[in-house]
């Protein structure tokens, strides 16, 4: 699955697109498919979000988005070093899922 | 330590002004974020992995207590309650909003700081000795003349679009504590017959193409410093590569022209430059001189109570000679075990606050390896300095010792890293401190790199480590035999990479080999350079 990503002009959080606009939960996050360069032109003369791209992502174990790159994972998720700051505190695997 | 007159005051306050309106437009949608991106990085505000993040100027790592206290107020008010200190004595904000940009600014400039040049192919934060003003070694200050630098190289015209970044450092003793050979510029400050001048060594780095600076002059009188910086700065930002990113640091062109030829080329520009007037007066380098005037010493030379046998382990680690005999500098570690090393919170920030001002006449120094210095501390003092730091979790006995690692942000916050090196760093320091080696180590200082930017100086590691990305998945690769000190020099790989258990193994082995080979009074380094990569491949690699 192809999903779109970027980061919210006012907070510089990490987010998503969802079909009808963004969310910063990946869980949120769904297939663009081939739409996603025309979602980016629009969003991007909307300028709510910084530079969004495109990333791959699969299915995970709990059917949520899981992108395939560790690097994506880390920014759906937040530092590892910092559970108490990822977007799951309480979720002791979430850490585990991203790397 | 140097105090702002109304027209550092006033410079400061108008770029506040102007970023201000610049974010205003921004988040009103009238720029473009290619048109936007330029501005905000001159006013070091970049989009990292989870958010904007704000890197601070300390310059030459030097602050006071209201500084201190301002940025625990802004990690507590702006971010999520703690700050980065980073690798050029420097601190970073994570989670940073680009609505609460302009503020931010406006707290800093109201205790005279700022984040101005540090981002951009500009002159950045110059960088000094922790304990410059402090250490018995050194022959002067080196801060005045820091100073005077930055003073000349703040929104300089003509260097404020160089073919990359610039890094300027300034120490004033024998003993390289800033890793000065590692700098684009990197001067020393010496003396000759009487007199003080600076040498200059050009043209290192590290990266993905670390390079020792060569010594290009060895005695600059100190009334030309700013013009033969300048002379410097003019035929790079002339002959510098600006088609390749990977090729535009100075190192490439010192090393492609030759040392000799670019010095040849400097001097020449030198010559030009002595009667343009570049030079302020003398007297304005004493005036500088004048802020940095020793505080009021008085101090008996008591030696501490060394009866408790913890205080007495971090004496032997975490203090550095002064000058003055009834004082020493204190480290403070930022480096717990297990802890990320680097950041404090703001509760610690203000801690230090309140040491500073009660033992250390209101002075801090941010030290290259992310700790913290308390420069003038009575050894009358140091007791009850240890007891406040260990209560605040920053009494770690650990200085220059396996668990002080220094370790870049990597894959956790920073999006050019590839792997991750915080957590690495933490595996490592509990494996030391849970197998008691540490102490018997001695001095070996690993370091740590996310990627090849190599903000974690592995290239100069008794031990490094590079994480590097293999098919998707982290890899770590091991170098022995790095310095950053006055022996400088760049460490090897020693082979195939290991994963990130592998490679917390890999260090405790090459440790070992270490611990076995060692002769008499030998460090880790020294040992290395001894006994050679053979038999630490042997153990790894077998």
């Amino acid at each position: 699955m192809i999903l779109v990503t970027g980061n919210d002009l006012k907070t510089g959080a990490v987010t998503w697109w969802t079909g009808h606009g963004w969310s910063t939960a990946i869980e949120d996050a769904v297939d663009v498919g081939q739409a996603g360069d025309a979602i980016i032109a629009a969003e991007e003369a909307a300028r709510r979000v910084n530079v969004p791209y495109l990333i791959e992502a699969e299915h995970g174990p709990d059917g949520a988005p899981r992108p395939a790159h560790i690097k994506e994972r880390m920014r759906a998720l937040g530092p590892t070093v910092r559970p108490d700051l990822t977007l799951k505190p309480n979720d002791v695997d979430a850490i585990r899922n991203v790397v | 330590m140097y105090a702002y007159d109304h027209y550092d005051q006033a410079m400061v306050d108008a770029r506040v002004a102007e970023f201000r309106d610049q974010c205003e437009r921004r988040l009103a949608g009238k720029l473009t974020e290619d048109q936007f991106k330029p501005l905000r990085l001159m006013n070091g505000l970049y989009l990292q992995l989870h958010a904007y993040m704000l890197r601070v100027a300390i310059p030459y790592g030097t602050l006071n207590a209201p500084q201190m206290r301002a940025l625990a107020d802004i990690a507590e008010k702006y971010d999520r309650g703690y700050g980065h200190f980073t690798t050029r004595q420097n601190i970073q904000y994570n989670w940073i909003k680009l609505e609460d940009a302009p503020d931010i600014l406006a707290d800093l400039a109201k205790v005279e700081m700022h984040a101005i040049q540090t981002s951009g192919n500009c002159i950045r934060n110059i960088s000094s000795d922790h304990f410059a003003g402090a250490a018995a070694d050194e022959v002067a200050d080196p801060r005045p003349y820091a100073e005077l630098l930055r003073q000349w190289s703040s929104f300089h015209p003509e260097f404020s679009y160089l073919p990359r970044k610039f890094k300027i450092c300034v120490i004033a003793s024998e003993s390289d504590r800033a890793a000065m050979r590692l700098h684009d510029i990197g001067i020393r400050i010496v003396e000759r017959d009487g007199a003080l001048g600076a040498q200059f060594y050009v043209g290192g780095g590290m990266g993905r193409t670390p390079m020792i600076a060569p010594l290009i002059r060895d005695f600059v009188p100190l009334d030309q410093l700013v013009t033969y910086s300048e002379a410097c700065l003019r035929v790079y930002n002339r002959y510098g590569r600006r088609d390749n990113k990977y090729k535009a640091r100075i190192k490439i062109l010192v090393h492609e022209l030759g040392a000799e030829e670019y010095t040849r080329q400097v001097e020449e520009e030198f010559a030009h430059l002595l009667d343009q007037g570049v030079e302020p007066p003398l007297a304005e380098l004493e005036r500088i001189k004048g802020y940095f005037a020793d505080p009021a010493f008085d101090a008996a030379d008591v030696e501490p109570d060394r009866s408790d046998p913890d205080f007495a382990v971090w004496l032997d680690h975490n203090t550095h000679a002064h000058k003055i005999p009834g004082y020493v500098s204190a480290i403070v570690s930022l480096k717990p075990v297990g802890g990320i090393p680097g950041d404090a919170t703001a509760e610690q920030m203000r801690v230090l606050a309140e040491l500073a001002q009660e033992y250390s006449f209101d002075e801090l120094r941010v030290m290259h390896t992310q700790n913290v210095v308390l420069p003038h501390v009575a050894k009358a003092d140091l007791q009850a300095v240890w007891q406040r730091l260990n209560e605040a979790g920053m009494g770690t006995p650990n200085a220059d010792l396996m668990g002080d690692i220094i370790a870049c942000p990597g894959l956790d916050y920073c999006s050019l890293a590839n792997a991750r090196s915080i957590p690495i760093a933490q595996r490592i320091s509990e494996r030391f401190a849970a197998n008691g080696k540490e102490a018997a180590l001695g001095e070996l200082k690993l370091k740590i790199s996310g990627c090849i930017n190599a903000c974690g100086h592995h290239h100069t590691g008794h031990i490094g480590i590079l994480g590097v990305d293999r098919k998707g998945t982290e890899n770590y690769q091991l170098l022995l035999g790095g310095s950053e000190a006055e022996d400088t020099s760049l460490a090897k790989i020693t082979g195939p990479g290991f994963d990130e258990h592998g490679i917390v193994d890999a260090v405790e082995t090459a440790a070992d080999v270490y611990l076995r080979e060692r002769e008499h009074g030998e460090r880790f380094l020294d040992t290395y350079r001894r006994i050679g990569m053979a038999p630490f491949k042997e153990a790894l690699y077998g």
